[in-house]
């Protein structure tokens, strides 16, 4: 038998409990099941699913891309401005979503910082799928950078130095040490950007606005929805929960399989 | 010389050189924070010395300093394979894939890296655990593929990092008599604490203390003979430093020890070392004249049980005293008593 805990800690932590749960509980009472089936193969909302697990995985892919090497740099690297970096690449983390939107609209918008240029080569983002890419990638890099900075110090340098000392080249003790070292923590990140990803809103209907079958996911079909057609957007919102905890559960599967 | 090193690395108050010949293993002893670990890391490639030089079978591996040319192989192309006191075996692999890691990363296509790397296991005597993962494999095992492993590699030099220290005493001596079958005609070097395995394993010993090379010499010579006190308490003997004046060695505190030279009696002024076992030493309470004795005013710093018998330390030097003895005599921490050697338990050699 471990160290008892106090007992009063159990109060607080089954209003928390209760306060998480209780909501998901309103949302499956509130379904109308006998239209739940039609209610989501309605044409509009299987275009937003679709959309949404389309963006959230390319996003995810573009994630794990530029997020595997950031979180090398920031977990094996030591130099100035490096904790300034840090905070920097985490930031969209805290960040309001719609500002983050705004943001990527003054940079890669038509009026923007890189606009005209783009604009040149014939290549409109903004309010485009891919600017719904660029959004959901913009909110969910830094949990994947964030739990795979964490695994890689967590694994340490000693098993690369011995690899090095083998005649293993950077790139062969990458590719053969580090990353199956790391693999749980890169997974359950994998998993939180997508997870991020397709709950995105804010900077995805600033960024890329709402066209049906382009930029139009899931949570704008929900909000939409919510006004014109309630028992619509409570039926996605379940499905978007389904998700969810489809999610949760096939990573806690790949991280004990390892 | 195969190998040759020198470094100077100033953040940690390190400045060494020594060599390795061809074939040679060489023993590498010294107290914690000594610079041992430092003279892996330089070799290895993971620290640089300014100003540094480490040259191996004819490449030079690093050149820094003013006006050279700052050469700093990395430490994949070093060709120096490190084995430490944990074995670190790669957990996502078995023992096998292990061992073949470093053929691989050399090229050699996976089919021959797997044989290698079973002949590799077979010759450290672990040939059927193969298959297993490192978390299958008991502490002694696990050493032995990462002996393997290193070995595999086929590296120009061998560095051990105290290799036998975390491993159970049971296993210890099987595993010091494969790493001396393996290490007699390949050019390695052992960081070590133990005076056995500088003896077994080893040629030839240095000694370092606070970043600097105090003493070296073949692996005999060193713990017969030794000129440092941590050599001299690795070869469990007392070491008195001074000076050779009226027949003694004299030291700064004014002790005076007579002893039986070895060779050549060293000249009226030169340094001198005198050494004797602890067992060689009998404690008495009151002073005691006589001759042929040295006779050490000494106040006991420090009692501990050895074995079946009892160590009284007195600064610098020690005395083995029965458990019966320590009893009668009443020794208790600060009390003053007197430390008699016969001359003839002394040995003495110039410094």
């Amino acid at each position: 038998m471990p160290v008892g805990l106090p007992r009063w800690v159990y109060v607080p932590a089954i209003v928390g409990a209760a306060f998480v749960l209780l909501p998901l509980v309103a949302i499956v009472a509130k379904v109308d099941w006998p239209s739940f089936g039609t209610l989501i193969t309605s044409e509009s909302s299987r275009a937003a699913f679709w959309l949404s697990l389309k963006t959230s995985t390319a996003a995810t892919l573009l994630c794990v891309t530029f997020g595997v090497p950031m979180a090398l740099v920031l977990a094996r690297r030591d130099f100035r401005g490096l904790g300034v970096l840090r905070s920097l690449v985490l930031l969209p983390l805290v960040l309001p979503p719609v500002v983050g939107g705004l943001a990527l609209l003054y940079t890669f918008g038509r009026r923007g910082l890189l606009g005209s240029e783009l604009d040149a080569l014939g290549i409109q983002i903004a309010f485009s799928t891919i600017a719904v890419v660029m959004a959901q990638t913009f909110v969910a890099m830094p949990f994947l950078v964030v739990s795979l900075e964490g695994a890689l110090r967590t694994a340490g340098q000693r098993y690369e130095v011995v690899a090095a000392s083998l005649g293993a080249g950077p790139t062969t003790v990458f590719r053969r040490i580090t990353v199956p070292l790391v693999l749980p923590g890169l997974i359950s990140g994998a998993v939180l950007s997508f997870a991020r990803a397709l709950g995105e809103f804010g900077a995805t209907i600033t960024f890329a606005g709402s066209l049906q079958g382009r930029t139009r996911t899931l949570p704008l079909e929900i909000y939409l929805q919510r006004e014109t057609d309630p028992d619509a957007a409570v039926a996605l919102a379940l499905v978007l929960v389904i998700v969810a905890v489809l999610v949760i559960g096939f990573a806690r599967q790949a991280r004990s399989a390892l | 010389m195969t190998f040759e090193l020198s470094a100077v690395v100033a953040e940690r108050d390190v400045d060494l050189a020594f060599e390795v010949a061809d074939g040679e293993t060489l023993a590498v002893l010294g107290p914690n924070g000594s610079g041992k670990s430092t003279a892996l890391a330089v070799t290895a490639g993971l620290v640089a010395p300014n100003p540094g030089r480490v040259v191996l079978a004819g490449r030079v591996l690093t050149d820094i300093g003013p006006g050279r040319p700052g050469t700093r192989v990395p430490p994949h192309a070093r060709r120096t394979a490190l084995l430490g006191q944990e074995p670190l075996l790669f957990p996502h692999l078995d023992a096998l894939e292990n061992v073949a890691f470093g053929p691989r990363s050399n090229g050699t296509p996976r089919s021959s890296a797997r044989r290698d790397a079973q002949r590799w296991l077979d010759e450290v005597g672990v040939g059927e655990l193969a298959g297993r993962r490192p978390t299958q494999l008991s502490g002694g095992q696990a050493q032995r593929v990462a002996v393997a492993r290193a070995l595999a590699a086929e590296p120009d030099l061998l560095l051990l990092d105290e290799p036998l220290a975390a491993l159970d005493v049971a296993v210890l001596p099987a595993l010091r008599q494969t790493l001396r079958r393996v290490l007699a005609d390949r050019t390695a070097i052992v960081v070590t604490h133990d005076a056995l395995d500088a003896l077994l394993l080893a040629d030839r010993v240095v000694v370092l203390s606070d970043g600097r090379v105090v003493e070296q010499g073949t692996s005999a010579e060193v713990l017969s003979r030794p000129r440092s006190p941590f050599a001299a308490r690795l070869a469990g003997l007392n070491l008195v430093a001074g000076t050779w004046r009226d027949g003694g060695v004299e030291t700064r505190d004014g002790l005076r020890a007579y002893g039986l030279v070895e060779g050549e009696p060293p000249a009226q002024g030169q340094g001198a070392i005198a050494t004797f076992r602890p067992s060689a030493v009998a404690v008495f309470r009151d002073p005691v004249e006589g001759s042929p004795r040295n006779a050490f005013q000494v106040t006991i710093t420090e009692i501990e049980p050895l074995a079946d018998l009892i160590r009284v330390h007195a600064d610098s030097l020690h005395a083995d005293v029965t458990v019966q003895a320590a009893a009668e005599l009443l020794l208790e921490v600060g009390l003053r008593v007197t430390f008699l050697v016969k001359a003839t338990e002394v040995s003495v050699y110039p410094r």
